[in-house]
């Protein structure tokens, strides 16, 4: 048996003879390769570093500023022109209302676009053209959208700076993100799983309702709810819509102007140069909107793993 | 002509069948007839056309938007690519079972009801009835009636394979289509389903494909040998494999090819 070995060995050894070998390896160069390694490593971990770095002073910055400014009062109360009595509850009811136009129009809208563009279309170059810029629409500025917003639902159709325009206005500059998101989440449905729907004698709508949609669900949710975090997040297209400056009413209906998180932080940091105490309101309600946007986001993460199939 | 074919328990009566896939022909001038409650197999080496052909006989090739059909088939003398027939209609007739066990993400019970479900049976007693004949049809009740509620992608492979038997009975097809149903299961799951399609073809015709030649000598009354998109030979399975005519199929059964 060891015979053997050593004659297989010995064997293999021999096919290679050092004379007829071509390959040589150069220690020095094998060394500097792994230097190299080592430079990029630590390149790339700093460029992490700061990164994070970067998230924990702008954190860090906003909780010290907000220490003492935020509890349950800032809550509940409504604006006001003295610091110490102000509050944010009509910022965050029309955040939650702008959601309530938000998410179902995104949703509808960008499921049906997306159900349209990869189940239905054709396969050719008119339908490559609507993807393409669609995906185009997904990187235009949230002013230009603003812009938009202010022309068509804003003037034309006279909904001036309410709810419904803001809410519609932020619909339009998430409904690329949604229906990019459904896009990917109804391909990546298994061809087989339709063909096995087809064959036992399915329409496309039937096959589409109860095969493709449900194993879709968590990568739209998952797309979904990053847009309307996005969304809830949005100034720039509020401000151009012309969002009043002092909202005193809390908003009860859709046609009602309204105030938002996100520019309610904008005011006060804009009026900080008159009243030192608003870069406090600013701060404290920046940690509430995080919050809330750190929460929305979890939640679309962990649908994504809890949900995730392999077939 | 309709009640003549229905005599003789003709299933299909294949006439001058072309297809084409872009500018590749795959099936080229392909006539057979196939018979009621036998098994019919389709053999041949890979890229020879038959699961394409089996594919046409319910029509799921169509979903390939590059197709060109030509001649016709008739399905009980009625031609399948007449304006008159609805593929749904047509696919209800003929099951399907694929080469990779393709279950639906949804439960045991899910799975088998899915087409009675969208056929529009809503009565629970028959849900429960059908379920049962399925499965028991399948060779798979004992094997899952304690849990029926569990997802199907707990099962084995061959477990799944005869799942979507079940599925495929549960809205009482006149015909089975398969395409390689046992190359991804093993020996055991393979032995197991060759015994369900032998007790199937007493109530059902099947069509199987297979890449098998053993399988094709152990489960087929007739078998028809493909090659190069061409109908070859087609005859008794017994004949085929112990005197058959053409020089092409001799040599494939034999294993000098494919």
């Amino acid at each position: 048996m060891e015979n053997q070995m050593k004659a297989v060995i010995s064997h293999s050894a021999g096919t290679h003879s050092q004379k007829d070998r071509h390959f040589t390896t150069n220690r020095k160069k094998i060394i500097q390769r792994v230097r190299w390694n080592n430079f990029f490593r630590r390149l790339f971990s700093l460029s992490t570093v700061f990164a994070i770095g970067a998230l924990v002073i702008l954190l860090f910055q906003v909780w010290t500023d907000s220490v003492g400014w935020l509890n349950p009062g800032f809550l509940t109360r409504n604006l006001s022109i003295f610091p110490e009595k102000a509050g944010i509850y009509g910022a965050i009811l029309g955040t939650v209302y702008l959601m309530l136009v938000v998410i179902p129009v995104t949703i509808l809208l960008g499921v049906a676009t997306a159900i349209y563009l990869e189940e239905y279309a054709q396969k050719g170059s008119i339908a490559s053209f609507i993807r393409t810029n669609i995906t185009n629409l997904a990187s235009v500025p949230s002013v230009i959208f603003g812009l938009l917003g202010l022309a068509v639902f804003g003037r034309l159709l006279n909904l001036g700076s309410s709810i419904l325009a803001g809410g519609l206005t932020l619909s339009l500059l998430v409904l690329p993100i949604v229906v990019v998101a459904a896009q990917e989440a109804l391909r990546a449905v298994p061809g087989f799983l339709r063909e096995g729907s087809y064959a036992m004698g399915a329409s496309k709508w039937t096959t589409i309702w109860r095969v493709v949609l449900p194993v879709a669900l968590p990568g739209i949710l998952t797309g979904g709810i990053l847009a309307v975090s996005r969304a809830i997040g949005e100034t720039a297209p509020l401000v151009v819509l012309g969002i009043p400056t002092l909202i005193m009413r809390i908003p009860k209906s859709l046609s009602d102007d309204f105030t938002a998180l996100p520019i309610q932080i904008y005011y006060w940091t804009l009026d900080t140069v008159l009243t030192k105490e608003y870069a406090n309101l600013a701060a404290a309600t920046i940690v509430v909107l995080l919050i809330v946007l750190f929460m929305m986001n979890s939640v679309a993460i962990v649908i994504r793993n809890k949900y995730q199939r392999r077939f | 002509m309709t009640i003549e074919t229905k005599d003789k328990g003709i299933v299909y009566d294949v006439k001058g069948l072309n297809l084409w896939y872009g500018q590749d022909q795959a099936l080229r001038d392909i006539n057979m007839q196939i018979y009621k409650n036998q098994v019919t197999a389709v053999i041949g080496p890979s890229g020879c056309g038959k699961s394409t052909f089996v594919k046409t006989l319910n029509r799921m090739v169509e979903n390939i938007p590059i197709v060109r059909i030509g001649g016709e088939i008739l399905y009980h003398g009625e031609n399948i690519f007449d304006k008159s027939v609805m593929v749904e209609e047509l696919r209800t007739k003929v099951g399907m079972v694929f080469q990779k066990p393709n279950p639906f993400p949804k439960t045991i019970y899910e799975n088998v009801l899915y087409g009675p479900k969208i056929h529009g049976i809503r009565d629970k007693k028959v849900h429960m009835e059908i379920l049962e004949t399925s499965l028991k049809a399948a060779a798979l009740w004992d094997e899952v009636k304690d849990r029926l509620g569990d997802n199907a992608y707990g099962l084995s492979g061959g477990q799944q394979q005869r799942l979507c038997i079940a599925r495929a009975l549960a809205v009482q097809p006149e015909v089975i289509l398969m395409d390689e149903p046992t190359s991804a299961l093993d020996p055991i799951a393979t032995q197991k389903i060759e015994d369900l399609i032998n007790q199937l073809k007493e109530n059902y015709s099947i069509i199987i494909v297979t890449h098998s030649m053993q399988q094709a000598g152990r489960i087929s009354d007739k078998t028809a040998f493909f090659l190069m998109g061409e109908l070859i030979e087609y005859d008794d399975t017994s004949k085929i494999f112990s005197n058959p005519a053409k020089k092409q199929t001799e040599d494939y059964i034999t294993g000098r090819f494919g």
